[in-house]
């Protein structure tokens, strides 16, 4: 029985000298339910995604993609359902499936391709083999099967995100140099605007923000998506903290050493914040590539959809593309599980340092 | 040629003044150190001649022209700082080259110039390295070193050994010694330690509050301070200082009648003294003497002794109760508890102030 | 942010890569140095203002103005100068109820408002302390002596990076009613109902039932019986030693209370009726937010000096005293903003449900952005009125929450 005592030994900060008890295995149980539950979606999707559009559309629940073996029959033809035949006897052998009859089928051995006989069907079970189908992913991106302009949407999403993130960096360093290094009028109430600003939801300026950006002509282009997202306090927020702590002595020194403002800027105090810079691109990234809300409402037409635009569009429409869907989905996660797995640590902890997402 | 004049300058943060006026003159090649005791205006007063902070009112001017709207970097001034403020990004040939760059110094130029700095203070080894990965001492050279290259009319320095260790510090307060002989340029150099004032100038400003206390040669100052704070300031251990009132006053002395007892003569320009007023004696430990039999101008009951093998040192209280110490030189037998009597210097090393004003009255020509 | 990739000295990429970066800057630096030299160095900071400025005063400030003025026109144009000044019409269509609790009184904008805020306030209500009870435990058991941590964390924060769009496609293939979970749950339904049947069933369950039950005895007897008692382990041993007699030498014994009806699919997200639409809703925002959260909480928990802990132990505090009157305290501050970013980030839920259920059925999981995307941006008549006057009441409620929280810190700075 589990009494408080114990409850709170398993969430309590460990431990001492004594090794592995029970609560440590507890807690190793819970990591893993907690992983399953977190992870078993993901890979069951992605592994999945090389599913036929068969096994999909009758809800296979193994979780490798298997498809039944196929043969062609001898005379030519439509290739033949492949099933395993096991006789009363006892004996097992694999047979090819011409037609059902009634409760009966006929079938021949593979064996021996030229004599059909009728067997019951109950004797009968299908014979699957393990086939991954990569043509999810080619028919979408280099093929023509689909509606789902993948090249198109990738090179957009692409760009929304390099140039906005390039933008962000830019303005933002500036900014945040100018409110952390020097003195002038206005100073205190800018930055109080900005971070006033942190708390205001986008949410809540939708329509607004939607005619001003219609104003200047930008329905419909990717600047639209672009330039709204440059200006954000949060990064200005993040960098004026970080530039703060680096030491005014160094700038006077280039000061000193004939440097001119910008020499500053770009010179020392860039390099010197790139800790920071790194995690707002790192952050800036993932927000342009996810964003959903905001390409919905100034992008219709699919010409400028983004990944995330085109990948729900494609799953609302009314079709059995399942395959093509999943494949597309692990397609638009794999730039940021790629950028995750390879900058983790730097994600956790620039996240947990800044509390920002 | 380098000269620099401070005219009536003066600084406000706001509301609040922090440099009072000052006026100051610096010859060619004079080595010139700014001390006081933390937050006196001598970092302040450091920066305005840099050019980092604004003039409220008066003038800078070097070599006779008034650069107080010159920026920084065109004043022609290098400055050494108390962090070094090395780039952290770049070696240390980068931090000596990037000024040289951005005056637009022609390469070969720049490379000969880094080569001689990185000779004459050593760093030749170095010159790849980034500052992380320098001693205190090395990042104080490289440092210096970025001052060099620029081959500036003045250097200044703020406080520049003030992160290094004892034994460092005295090193390159010789080598900075050295390089002013060698280079001969004009040189600010700020610090809140008397002793490296001391061992380093060619003269010395005494700073408090933002106020020019004294500005003069070392032994100038030691000998002949102007007042109450510089006597104290100068000089380690620091001047004793005893309350008396003038008892007589003669045609080139004045007698003082000691709180503590006894009666002291002080050889001085008597002007404006008057008999009866509060004065304070000013007299040095190491010009105190011990009597053989016990007596003399007071005595002193002993509550702890020093020792450091070649001299000694006396704490003890006078029967005013004010407390009073002396140095011997080499070792004494007198331990605590003992009660002694003390001649209280030759009249050449005797001072006198005002107690109200803080003023010495003049010495004697 | 310490362990940041650091330029290094040697290495040719990092040493070309400084190289283009001086070279950029040094093409813009005489753009700069004239216009320093014009205005001085002082006013440059308001040169590296401007760009930021402009952006934010367009694209941010501005449209918070607009949007008051919005609220209160009407028509659907979106040139300003079309739009009629309607006074407080937007407003009295949203708030003319005779009875919010039931929105089928209302008019058509303020049925839509009045549901989607009443599910907006479920969802928040019942997702937040959902979402902050399951983080604080995870964040917890990560804060212990865990091998491989970093890993761990990891994996936990891993959803948080992928796009609401992928989670939404991700889980609706899950709950569709042909989709794994209803397979799942029809084999283990199956499985179990044959494994109920075998031997291996019997006796397990039998031991099962012999260490419970003997030890609600040892709770419930007196102290003399339960010192003559054997041990819970022993009898269940006992218990099932005595099935396995029963399965040998006579009739094996069965427990059909314990077989499980047929499983028949589950229509997750489109069955109306049922509460499971609203239930996955918050069970898949849960699932991409939590990490975020975690990773806070566990920031806070690594903040707490470890010798607060050492000198606990010295004291003799038991572990239960530690976590109640050490850990939590002083994990307060982190937890107050945990809660009151959450509960706002929670209150603007769109892109997730919109995409996995699209409000639905019906409008079971309608949420209140929802409402002012749909007013304002689908159908024929963009109602961008009704929309902005909409924002300005969810704005008020937001400002609402975030004095809460201002209020909240308040207090616990004074007392």
């Amino acid at each position: 029985m589990m009494t408080s005592t114990d409850f709170s030994a398993f969430f309590g900060r460990k431990r001492g000298r004594n090794g592995f008890d029970w609560t440590d295995a507890l807690a190793y149980t819970y990591l893993v339910i907690g992983i399953l539950i977190v992870l078993l979606p993901v890979v069951w999707m992605a592994v999945s995604s090389v599913k036929s559009q068969a096994a999909l559309g009758e809800n296979d629940p193994r979780i490798l993609p298997y498809d039944q073996a196929l043969v062609t029959p001898p005379n030519g033809g439509r290739p033949l359902g492949v099933f395993t035949l096991t006789r009363e006897n006892g004996t097992v052998e694999e047979v090819a499936l011409v037609a059902p009859r009634g409760a009966n089928a006929l079938v021949y051995a593979l064996s021996k391709p030229n004599e059909t006989f009728e067997v019951p069907r109950k004797s009968l079970t299908r014979k699957d083999v393990l086939q991954p189908h990569f043509e999810n992913y080619t028919d979408p991106t280099i093929g023509q099967a689909s509606t789902f302009k993948f090249l198109r949407y990738f090179w957009n999403s692409t760009f929304v995100t390099v140039v906005a993130t390039l933008l962000t960096l830019l303005t933002n360093a500036m900014a945040a140099f100018a409110l952390s290094k020097y003195k002038f009028r206005g100073r205190d109430a800018i930055v109080l605007i900005i971070v006033a600003t942190l708390l205001i939801p986008p949410t809540v300026i939708l329509v607004p923000l939607f005619i001003t950006v219609q104003s200047f002509g930008l329905f419909n282009s990717l600047w639209g998506v672009i330039i709204p997202a440059v200006a954000t306090p949060t990064g200005v927020f993040l960098l004026r903290q970080y530039m703060l702590t680096i030491p005014d002595e160094l700038l006077e020194a280039a000061r000193m050493d004939g440097a001119s403002e910008w020499k500053i800027f770009w010179r020392i105090m860039l390099p010197l914040a790139l800790p920071a810079l790194a995690v707002l691109a790192i952050l800036s990234v993932i927000w342009r590539w996810n964003d959903f809300m905001w390409p919905l409402i100034v992008l219709t037409q699919s010409e400028v959809f983004t990944l995330q635009l085109g990948l729900s569009t494609f799953k609302g429409e009314l079709n059995d593309n399942m395959h093509y869907l999943l494949a597309m989905t692990v397609l638009t996660l794999l730039p940021v599980t790629l950028v995750f797995v390879f900058l983790q640590k730097h994600i956790t902890t620039g996240i947990a340092n800044t509390g920002l997402k | 040629m380098a000269t620099l004049s401070l005219k009536a300058v003066t600084k406000a943060f706001g509301p609040t003044k922090v440099i009072h006026g000052i006026d100051l003159d610096i010859a060619h090649g004079e080595f010139i150190v700014f001390v006081g005791p933390s937050g006196c205006g001598k970092s302040t007063l450091l920066r305005m001649i840099a050019g980092l902070e604004d003039v409220s009112t008066g003038d800078v001017e070097i070599d006779g022209a008034v650069v107080n709207a010159i920026p920084a970097a065109e004043r022609g001034l290098a400055m050494v700082f108390q962090s070094y403020a090395l780039y952290p990004h770049m070696s240390v040939k980068q931090n000596l080259s990037f000024g040289l760059e951005n005056l637009g110094t022609p390469k070969a130029e720049i490379a000969r110039r880094v080569d001689e700095a990185a000779r004459m203070l050593r760093i030749e080894p170095l010159l790849a390295r980034k500052p992380g990965q320098l001693s205190g001492g090395q990042r104080q050279r490289v440092a210096i070193g970025r001052a060099v290259v620029r081959e500036p009319k003045i250097f200044l320095f703020d406080e520049p050994l003030s992160n290094l260790d004892a034994e460092l510090r005295v090193q390159m307060r010789i080598e900075i010694g050295n390089l002013h002989q060698r280079l001969g340029n004009t040189m600010i150099y700020v610090t809140h330690d008397q002793v490296e004032a001391m061992t380093m100038a060619d003269r010395i400003a005494v700073l408090r509050d933002g106020r020019l206390e004294q500005f003069g040669k070392p032994l100038d100052l030691y000998n002949r301070p102007a007042n109450l704070f510089v006597a104290g300031f100068i000089g380690s251990p620091r001047m004793n200082f005893l309350s008396g009132k003038i008892a007589g006053v003669g045609a080139n002395s004045v007698d003082v009648a000691l709180d503590g007892g006894g009666t002291v003569s002080i050889p001085c320009a008597p002007e404006g003294a008057q008999p009866g007023e509060a004065v304070k004696f000013g007299i040095r430990p190491e010009h105190i003497g011990l009597t053989v039999n016990g007596a003399g101008d007071a005595a002193l009951a002993v509550t702890l002794t020093e020792q450091l093998g070649g001299e000694s040192y006396l704490h003890g209280a006078l029967p005013s109760g004010e407390t009073l110490s002396m140095r011997l030189a080499g070792q004494t037998r007198v331990a605590r508890g003992d009660s002694i009597g003390l001649t209280l210097g030759e009249p050449g090393f005797r001072h006198l102030f005002h107690t109200d004003s803080g003023l010495a009255f003049a010495p004697l020509a | 942010m310490a362990n940041m990739p650091q330029t290094k000295e040697t290495g040719s990429p990092f040493r070309l890569l400084g190289l283009a970066w001086a070279l950029l800057g040094d093409v813009l630096d005489p753009v700069f140095r004239a216009i320093q030299k014009h205005i001085g160095a002082h006013r440059m900071a308001y040169v590296f203002l401007l760009p930021n400025l402009l952006v934010f005063g367009l694209f941010s400030f501005w449209p918070m103005v607009l949007n008051f003025y919005i609220a209160f026109t009407g028509g659907t144009s979106t040139l300003l100068a079309e739009r009629p000044f309607v006074g407080l019409e937007n407003f009295r269509e949203l708030l003319a109820c005779p009875d919010y609790f039931d929105p089928k009184t209302c008019p058509v904008a303020g049925y839509s408002f009045w549901t989607s805020l009443w599910n907006t306030l479920f969802f928040a209500l019942l997702q937040v302390p959902i979402m902050i009870v399951v983080a604080l435990a995870t964040a917890l058991v990560l804060n212990r002596d865990i091998r491989a941590r970093g890993f761990w964390r990891a994996i936990f924060f891993y959803p948080v990076m992928l796009s609401p769009v992928v989670i939404a496609v991700i889980w609706d293939w899950i709950l569709k009613r042909r989709g794994i979970l209803n397979a799942l749950l029809s084999d283990a339904v199956d499985g179990w109902n044959a494994f109920v049947k075998t031997p291996v069933f019997t006796l397990a369950f039998a031991f099962v039932i012999g260490v419970v039950v003997a030890s609600l005895l040892r709770a419930v007897l007196p102290k003399g019986w339960r010192a003559r008692m054997r041990s819970p382990l022993h009898i269940g041993v006992l218990m099932a030693l005595a099935a396995f007699g029963m399965t040998m030498f006579g009739s094996p014994p069965q427990f059909p209370a314990l077989v499980l009806a047929d499983f028949r699919p589950i229509n997750w997200l489109v069955d109306g009726r049922s509460g499971w639409p609203m239930f996955w809703a918050i069970f898949v925002y849960t699932w991409g937010h939590l990490g975020f959260y975690m990773l806070i909480l566990l920031a806070g928990l690594q903040a707490i000096p470890r010798d607060l802990y050492e000198a606990a132990e010295m004291d003799g505090t038991p572990k239960w005293r530690q976590l109640w009157r050490i850990t939590l305290p002083l994990l307060t501050p982190t937890m107050i903003v945990v809660v009151v970013l959450s509960l706002i980030r929670a209150f603007q839920v769109f892109d997730e449900i919109y995409v996995l259920t699209g409000g639905g059925p019906g409008q079971a999981t309608k949420m209140i952005v929802q409402h002012i995307y749909e007013t304002a941006f689908t159908g024929d008549a963009k109602r961008y009125g009704v929309a902005a006057a909409s924002s300005v009441l969810v704005a008020g409620i937001l400002m609402l929450l975030t004095m809460l929280q201002l209020v909240s810190t308040k207090k616990k700075a004074g007392g």
